[in-house]
């Protein structure tokens, strides 16, 4: 499958790892993931590289039964809407707390969490959960 | 798009049945529907100048692309023939892009199609597949499943509009009961609210229930300008609207979570260029590929305020007999929802319907209709206004 190659991995890492997304000089918005140009001003656009805090909160979410391959051994999980504190709305998914206290509203911040494994001997993929505060 | 000069007109339509066809493949079912389409517009294949063929993932889901070449190759013939791809909403754009070419001037008679063969694969390979809609890089990494971001929309609707799992589920209900008047649909069996709400939960708060399924099957057009229409039918059915718009691909990435303002913009342009606003509208298929999508739909589309869709819904407004039918075919839910062909039997629905010749599901007297498509979560939207 396409997400086995190791170069499709690496060139993510510091997106995943990291909130590295970017900032519209111009126009003062932020998107994560980055752009190659701000939609808004495009090429009036100046990006620069931005770090964005790991806290946020639920705009909305749900739990997920039916996982698509590689994730059908966690099921069910929650995923989940972030607004981030300092940025703008992610998807991910939400971790070690019980679903109920899942809510819309409720403040997250990322943990460092495998994601995924491309079966026995694939590459193990890492990156940010989200756990409830 | 400038159609003050000409307009084209539906003359034939064709059709496979839906759901799990093991003794057929692709190539099987896309002929089918060719085959019926051009014998219900009583044309012979050599008048056809080009070819559309809507289809999402036939590289993934059966190993085969080139689709263009394929159907031409099977029907022996050289003309000019081209796959559209934009995930669920395939089959309208190639309606569309059909519909383009003979506004353009360069043919007077086209085939425009749309198949899928999704039942070769494990339901979790299709639902990996069906990711390719969305954001994969960035929506797929994490886990998230198409009905996963439904889902998202569906949660964020009942908090903002108080709508309830019970709306969503009387959708699927009067789908089904729709269906079941239908003989090309895959699920004919009547359902209650309650087993909706009972079923095996896919991605809270949708249950399989709420989920179209996993389907085969292929859908075929024939298009024609509007002057030599005659020629071939005396009961030619006009599009008289087309509307398209893209929005982004990732949900977290749009304005607002409960509505599609590709749908909106989409729709709008459909209006404005058929000179027809919601309330002309007889009949309408939309694309409910999850229950939540045709509560949007319905407000999206201008039928229902934001916010009041489950509350028209509960009326009965969009049921058989009511104000304005959604989805007599059964809709994606009940019909079945072979991806790419979906588009294009939406618009042989309506143009049944317009013909009269819909059966125990006709809606009576109707001389307008509309079709919507969506692709992903609602990156693409597709809208087309037919008349008699
Ligand atoms: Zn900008």
């Amino acid at each position: 499958m396409h997400r086995t190659s190791v170069p499709l991995l690496w060139r993510r890492f510091k997106h995943h790892y990291r909130l590295l997304g970017n900032h519209c000089k111009t126009c003062k918005t932020d998107y994560y993931p980055p752009r190659e140009i701000c939609p808004t001003c495009r090429r009036k656009g100046v990006l620069e590289e931005k770090e964005f805090e790991k806290k946020g909160t639920i705009q909305t979410y749900s739990i997920i039964y039916a996982g698509p391959v590689g994730f059908d051994k966690q099921t069910p999980y929650a995923v989940a809407l972030i607004k981030l504190d300092n940025g703008p709305v992610l998807v991910s998914q939400i971790v070690d707390a019980p679903f109920d206290q899942v809510k819309i509203g409720a403040k997250v911040t990322a943990v460092f969490r495998k994601i995924y494994e491309d079966g026995k001997e694939g590459i193990i993929h890492y990156g940010l959960k989200w756990k409830v505060v | 798009m400038d159609n003050s000069k000409f307009r084209v007109a539906v003359i034939g339509i064709g059709l496979t049945k839906f759901g799990e066809h093991w003794e057929k493949g692709l190539r099987n079912l896309a002929i089918e529907a060719g085959v019926n389409a051009v014998t219900d517009a009583k044309i012979e294949g050599k008048e056809i100048d080009a070819m559309y063929i809507g289809n999402m993932a036939s590289g993934r889901l059966t190993g085969q692309e080139h689709l263009g070449a394929l159907v031409a190759d099977q029907i022996g013939m050289n003309i000019p023939a081209t796959r559209v791809e934009a995930a669920c909403a395939s089959g309208g754009l190639a309606l569309r892009q059909g519909l383009l070419s003979i506004l353009s001037g360069q043919h007077n008679v086209v085939l425009v199609g749309g198949a899928e063969k999704m039942t070769d694969m494990s339901v979790d390979q299709v639902t990996t597949t069906l990711m390719g809609a969305a954001d994969e890089e960035w929506e797929g990494f994490q886990g998230l499943t198409f009905p996963g971001l439904y889902a998202l929309m569906a949660r964020r609707h009942m908090h903002d509009y108080g709508t309830r799992r019970e709306h969503l589920a009387m959708i699927s209900v009067k789908n089904h009961e729709h269906a079941s008047m239908n003989p090309i649909a895959q699920f004919q069996n009547k359902i209650t609210v309650d087993q909706v709400l009972k079923s095996t939960m896919v991605a809270d708060p949708l249950t399989l229930l709420d989920c179209s399924p996993v389907s085969d099957g292929a859908a075929a057009l024939i298009l024609c300008r509007e002057d030599i229409a005659k020629k071939y039918t005396d009961n030619p059915v006009y599009i008289v609207g087309s509307g398209q718009a893209s929005d982004t691909l990732a949900l977290a990435q749009r304005k607002s979570l409960t509505r599609l303002d590709a749908t909106i913009m989409a729709s709008r342009a459909a209006y404005k260029q058929a000179g027809v606003a919601p309330k002309d509208i007889n009949v309408v298929e939309v694309h409910d590929c999850f229950t939540i999508a045709e509560l949007m739909a319905v407000e999206d589309l201008g039928f229902a305020e934001k916010g009041k869709g489950g509350k028209f819904i509960e009326e009965g407004n969009t049921k058989l007999g009511g104000k304005i039918p959604f989805n007599t075919s059964g809709g994606l839910k009940a019909c079945g929802h072979p991806v790419g062909a979906t588009g294009i039997k939406q618009a042989c629905e309506v143009v049944m319907q317009l013909r009269g010749e819909a059966g125990a599901r006709q809606v009576k007297g109707a001389e307008i209709g509309m079709t919507h498509n969506v692709g992903g979560s609602g990156a693409t939207a597709v809208v087309h206004v037919f008349k008699k």
